[in-house]
């Protein structure tokens, strides 16, 4: 007997619990099944951009805080690295080294949340989710003594760091780096083989190698997929040619591998923070820069591996005190173009999980 | 298998216990008393469990500002959400939207009118207390229902569904798992089969202890198979579109189940009111409150199930191994009656424990494209 049935659109945000901010999916559903997938954004857009043009080359800095507002050192690094190459300044040795330190760790701190979330997404009742939140806190307990912020930081300069660290850093930061990785491994006792997260998660929502390279897709959704690419080896900036370390990556490129390469690339930053903690050279954390910086007139892109991709920023200068544009790659975008590809066929539960897997922040796909 | 010499036959049904003071209508009376007030009281003290107890999981300090401990944050919450606006949908079908909290609430309470307090101390003694307690709690489901068709938003009716489904499928575990503690019993009275434990059948019965335990988890939608409140998908689920007393008779329900559930395991499978040196309901309230501890533990560990892994995990799993059990229990009482009961604990220990093993190696719940 066959019955008559239809699918029916169901709005999936933009007010809703899993949609990590401001997010809409407008899913046509076929009984539990999604027949067909939407994603609707713009609901945070606030012009970045073009806010950008209006503000000299340093007030930038404080917007691009608010881009991937989980991960905003990383977002400072990337700017400030586009702005420096533009009007080719180099930063001591000593803010390099610094600011690899705080790059790996706002690293942690990104994917602590992007697993915690996501396991939150899979139904977890929050306990892995505030398990992360524990750690995270200790990081920004660090960066707030750097900077006096605990979420946008806005502590790097062009050309180096507005002041160097303080005293109580360094010992605050080795203790963390001597924690850690027993969270970590608390973290895997709780989630690696809980035979409800495997069955949700394993072969759901699968990302196909060839499919992750035409989109672009960057960070640990394109690793996922098999595809060993890491800005940190492929070009090498601030020095991480200088420092060992293994580029985790999946084979199946489901929701699990993009869970996996998270926590394992959590270790290998730890890695990278202890190495260059040992060779952080002392003297000056900021080299001779105007106060207003006049780049001559072209342009630079600068891309660095923020935690969820390939982060970058395009300049382009007229000579004058701003530029005269600024655009960002910004990896949850692009990222999240593979979302309908990923979804359709699956049900509404995966849908929540394999969006969740992406690890997107709205403030950096909306701009 | 000794059990409880004479009980079979002997015993017949009796409106009242013996020793009840009064008539038929103060021992009703009385008991519809103590039941609401326990109810009610033991869910506030559930939620206040949960809440507490949840909180020390997650490394946190959970309500501790109301009263003592934050005792009486159960009392805060109910006061505000009286004070709630009752909000209806314009789409909505109201005599529908208005009846379902009632439909879904009331069958919950009536099951605990066969649950013995202690010796003889219930509300009535039915001789088919089982297949009271199995019937009257699907009827929850129909308030469910009726909720998340009458609020005509799309969240809730998915949610609906999957309850139904849900409900459809657990039942038969449900009503498998307990024909086993029925057979060594040799009664469906709740009282009778209190009486029969000398040894708590959660040792001569565990595979239908986890079974039942697993099918009523999923039955009342307690996590891993809170399917259809999934605030990370459905928001909300059936009771998206309810506010004020309304929704609070839905959080009522959600908890009189848990506490029903964990009323007939205890009854069930830890010997109920029995027990030495304390009083029997001192007993009673004890282990329910022990398996509502196991509950919010799971709850505060575990991800959440698919709708199809749900599905899977009762006629895959649950469904195979109920009916395996009902045979070996019958078989056991069938063919060796005057074994002693304690030889039988290893036993059949041995068996949950090679069955599960077996079921496990050779089915998996998870992966796979859905198949439209």
């Amino acid at each position: 007997m066959a019955l008559k049935t239809e699918s029916f659109a169901l709005n999936i945000g933009p007010l809703h619990p899993s949609t990590h901010g401001v997010f809409r999916m407008r899913a046509v559903l076929d009984g539990e099944v999604i027949a067909n997938m939407e994603p609707v954004f713009g609901y945070l857009h606030r012009g970045i951009e073009k806010l950008a043009e209006e503000r000299t080359y340093t007030g930038v800095i404080p917007l691009t805080d608010r881009l991937d507002y989980l991960a905003s050192m990383s977002n400072n690094l990337a700017y400030v690295l586009a702005v420096e190459k533009l009007a080719e300044i180099s930063a001591p040795e000593r803010a390099t080294y610094l600011r690899v330190i705080l790059a790996e760790l706002q690293r942690i701190a990104s994917h602590l949340i992007a697993v915690g979330a996501f396991v939150n997404d899979c139904g977890a009742f929050f306990t892995p989710f505030l398990y992360m939140f524990r750690e995270r806190e200790k990081i920004l307990d660090l960066f707030e003594m750097l900077s006096g912020q605990r979420l946008l930081y806005n502590y790097m300069r062009i050309g180096g760091f507005n002041q160097d660290i303080p005293d109580e850093f360094l010992p605050a930061l080795q203790k963390f780096v001597s924690q850690m990785p027993g969270f970590i491994d608390e973290y895997d006792r709780l989630l690696a083989e809980n035979e409800i997260l495997l069955a949700r998660t394993k072969g759901v929502g699968i990302l196909p190698q060839d499919l992750a390279v035409n989109i672009s897709a960057s960070g640990p959704v394109l690793r996922a997929s098999g595809v060993k690419w890491d800005i940190r080896k492929a070009d090498p900036y601030c020095g991480y040619d200088r420092f060992e370390f293994d580029i985790p990556t999946g084979t199946a490129g489901d929701c699990y591998d993009r869970y996996r390469v998270r926590i394992e690339e959590m270790r290998q930053s730890l890695r990278i923070i202890e190495q260059a903690m040992k060779q952080l050279p002392s003297g000056a954390v900021k080299s001779t820069v105007p106060y207003l910086v006049r780049p001559p007139a072209g342009e630079a892109y600068a891309h660095i591996e923020a935690p969820k991709g390939e982060l970058g920023f395009y300049l382009v200068s007229d000579n004058s005190i701003a530029p005269y544009r600024c655009h960002i790659r910004a990896p949850s975008l692009i990222n999240l173009t593979a979302l309908r590809d990923m979804t359709v066929g699956w049900k509404v539960a995966d849908l929540i999980v394999i969006f969740g897997s992406i690890d997107i922040t709205m403030g950096e796909v909306d701009r | 298998m000794v059990l409880n010499p004479g009980l079979g036959m002997e015993y017949h049904w009796q409106a009242l216990p013996p020793d009840w003071p009064g008539n038929f209508w103060w021992h009703w009376l009385a008991f519809s008393v103590i039941i609401l007030a326990f109810v009610l009281g033991l869910v506030m003290g559930f939620i206040w469990l949960e809440r507490r107890g949840i909180g020390r999981f997650q490394i946190r300090l959970g309500p501790n500002r109301t009263g003592p401990f934050g005792l009486l944050q159960p009392i805060a919450d109910a006061v505000k959400v009286l004070l709630k606006e009752n909000i209806v949908p314009a789409a909505a079908d109201k005599i529908v939207h208005w009846l379902a909290p009632l439909v879904a609430f009331v069958p919950t309470l009536m099951i605990f009118a066969v649950v013995p307090f202690q010796d003889g101390a219930l509300l009535a003694d039915l001789n088919v207390g089982v297949l009271y307690i199995v019937a009257i709690s699907s009827i929850s489901t129909v308030g469910i229902f009726m909720a998340g068709w009458s609020s005509s938003n799309k969240y809730s009716l998915l949610a609906a569904m999957r309850d139904v489904a849900t409900v459809v499928s657990y039942e038969i575990p449900v009503v498998l798992s307990l024909a086993g503690v029925v057979l060594l019993a040799g009664s469906l009275s709740l009282n009778q089969i209190v009486m029969a434990q000398d040894i708590p059948f959660i040792l001569l019965q565990p595979l239908a202890f986890l079974l039942f335990f697993i099918a009523a988890s999923a039955e009342i939608n307690r996590t891993p198979f809170d399917l259809l409140e999934a605030d990370s998908e459905l928001v909300a689920g059936f009771h998206i579109e309810y506010s004020g007393m309304k929704f609070a008779l839905f959080y009522l329900t959600e908890y009189a189940e848990a506490l029903a559930v964990s009323a007939i395991i205890a009854t069930l499978f830890l010997g109920g009111w029995r027990g030495p040196v304390l009083p029997p309901w001192l007993w009673f309230v004890g282990k329910v409150v022990a398996v509502f501890s196991v509950m919010f533990w799971i709850r505060s560990t575990l991800p959440r199930v698919r709708i199809d892994q749900l599905m899977a995990l009762a006629w895959k799993f649950l469904l195979p191994l109920a009916l395996i059990n009902l045979v070996v229990t019958a078989v056991q009482v069938l063919a060796w009656p005057e074994a002693s009961l304690w030889a039988m604990v290893p036993v059949n220990v041995a068996i949950m424990a090679a069955l599960v093993v077996t079921w496990s190696r050779l089915l998996k719940l998870g992966g796979g494209r859905v198949e439209v």
